[in-house]
């Protein structure tokens, strides 16, 4: 396998579950242990890879309950700076998790996580909508969380097949 | 006259030995917190496109028999499939059948051309329906022993030897379960020389074909004057994750398919209608979920190969399926003793290699359709487990 080849294939291992060892990362790529360190330490260099997290559902975690608005955002972009200047403004913010420029009815898609509801309520009307060239703002919550990152929250976990087959 | 049910039974059936593992499977089952690599299915559900057709048929009332030999549209597809993937070309009216799981398209081929005396060969270990159907048919299941040093292949020097002139029908079971053996291009070439000098038929179990790894699978139907005397049997189960849907394939001559029909005609009217307007969407837009399936499988046939090398039981690298079938030997245990300890010592279940033929004798059967944290969680038990024997 060449390097490129290589690197996705342990992109897409440890994007599944990081939690792999470089052992078992060394078995399934057919490299060695030392070949998988370089090549995982070459890929979070080029900022490839950005982080390591689990997928947590937070619901089942008590006291850690938060709230999340997923909120579109209407702007004038700027002269020769077009959105990334304002979305610099944006993505500096904690409670913004994610930030997307986006084509249709609104420019950027903001996902921001906050303990309550007036928390995002001020973020959104002391922070957001009063920043240069933000021309709207419509916030949604989210109620109820189905599928997240390509999990499935409430998936069936029990193996409900027999458990000798031939 | 008082009734005994014994005098009525037909003595071939009664003559049939009980699954070798049924005691095991009872112990098994019985027991909480069992790690079992026992399954002969894979661990994914349906895709969902192909369960949402099934649904979908539903709703719309598709409720009634298809016609016997299953849904135009979905022969037209098998035989779309089979040009696509393996080049071979079936004509979708006169050349498929529909069945009831790729067993179905066994029993049927066998009921179809077996009569008493005739003789079957098969190699072994592979799955364990041929040898009981072809004794329900009168016919002589004749064993053809594979091993280890060569892969678990089928050899010219072996087929040769095991041809007599009672040789009907050549079970050609690959890539293989229990051993996850193929065979190559190069192989089928020398088997097939074999096959052009004596006057049998292939029955072609190809319910793994999508399943190797490194190389793509080849049916010894694609080879210069095999297609004629080949019945490819194929099927959902394995390619697409659809056990339970029960639904398989044959492709072959005319003349034989439309027998076959005949007893499908019989014994099963037609194929579950809803499970052939799902195989339909599985066939037009599946591909890539065949390949989702395949990584993920090889990824896990790395780590458990690479897991039983490291303990020191030796496995030989399988190529397709989704099994490996490493040597027990070292442990100076016996197969099933070694499962049956293995099971009670530490709650993992693995099948004896006996179960697939007695050559299967010093191998254990494990499958890898299992989570990869499953996986790793049985192969640290039976580490522990090798350790203490040894």
């Amino acid at each position: 396998m060449n390097t490129a080849k290589n690197e996705k294939k342990i992109a897409e291992l440890l994007h599944k579950n990081c939690k792999l060892s470089l052992e078992q990362l060394a078995t399934m790529t057919e490299m060695t242990v030392d070949e998988v360190a370089a090549a995982i330490d070459a890929l979070e260099a080029s900022k490839t890879i950005l982080g390591y997290g689990a997928i947590v559902n937070w619901d089942k975690i008590q006291g850690s309950e938060t709230v999340t608005a997923y909120i579109e955002i209407q702007v004038a972009p700027q002269r020769n700076r077009g959105f990334d200047r304002l979305a610099e403004r944006i993505y500096q913010y904690p409670e913004v998790k994610s930030l997307n420029l986006m084509s249709g009815h609104y420019d950027f898609g903001v996902i921001v996580e906050a303990a309550n509801i007036q928390e995002i309520a001020m973020f959104v009307s002391e922070r957001l909508a009063p920043m240069e060239s933000v021309l709207d703002t419509s916030t949604h919550f989210v109620l109820k969380r189905y599928k997240s990152d390509g999990v499935i929250y409430d998936t069936k976990t029990e193996d409900d097949r027999e458990v000798i087959s031939l | 006259m008082s009734f005994n049910p014994q005098n009525f039974l037909n003595t071939t059936v009664k003559n049939i030995p009980p699954s070798g593992i049924r005691r095991f499977f009872d112990i098994a089952a019985e027991m909480d917190d069992v790690i079992s690599l026992g399954v002969g299915e894979p661990d994914f559900v349906t895709p969902w496109h192909i369960r949402d057709e099934g649904v979908y048929s539903l709703e719309k009332g598709h409720t009634h028999y298809t016609p016997n030999k299953g849904l135009l549209e979905l022969r037209r597809e098998i035989s779309n499939y089979m040009k696509r993937r393996f080049n071979l070309t079936y004509d979708a009216m006169t050349q498929t059948i529909v069945t009831v799981g790729g067993s179905e398209g066994i029993d049927l081929f066998l009921r179809t051309v077996i009569e008493p005396g005739d003789e079957v060969l098969i190699p072994e270990p592979s799955f364990v329906c041929y040898r009981p159907i072809t004794e329900l048919c009168g016919g002589t299941p004749v064993p053809i022993l594979t091993t280890a040093e060569h892969n678990f292949k089928l050899t010219a020097e072996d087929l040769e030897k095991a041809i007599t002139p009672k040789t009907k029908v050549l079970v050609l079971p690959y890539p293989n379960n229990p051993t996850g053996g193929i065979m190559t291009q190069e192989d089928l070439n020398k088997i097939a020389e074999v096959i052009r000098k004596h006057n049998i038929m292939i029955l072609s179990d190809e319910i793994y074909a999508e399943l190797t790894y490194g190389r793509k699978h080849i049916s010894i139907a694609q080879l210069d004057g095999m297609y004629e005397r080949t019945v490819v049997i194929s099927g959902f189960s394995k390619t697409y994750a659809m056990t339970g849907w029960r639904l398989g394939f044959a492709c072959g001559h005319p003349d034989i398919i439309s027998q076959m029909t005949k007893v499908h005609q019989y014994a099963i009217m037609s194929a579950p209608t809803v499970a052939q307007y799902a195989a339909i969407e599985a066939l037009r837009r599946g591909d890539d979920d065949i390949e989702v399936m395949r990584n993920e499988y090889d990824d896990r046939r790395k780590i458990i190969v690479s897991g039983f090398n490291a303990m020191g039981l030796d496995c030989f690298e399988p190529e397709g399926a989704f099994y490996a079938f490493p040597s027990i030997k070292s442990t100076g245990l016996s197969s099933n003793d070694f499962c049956e300890k293995l099971l009670y010592d530490m709650k993992v279940a693995v099948i004896p290699g006996t179960a697939f033929g007695a050559c299967g004798e010093g191998h254990v059967r494990c499958s890898y359709a299992y989570s990869l944290e499953s996986i790793n969680a049985a192969l640290e038990r039976i580490e522990a487990f090798v350790k203490k024997v040894k």
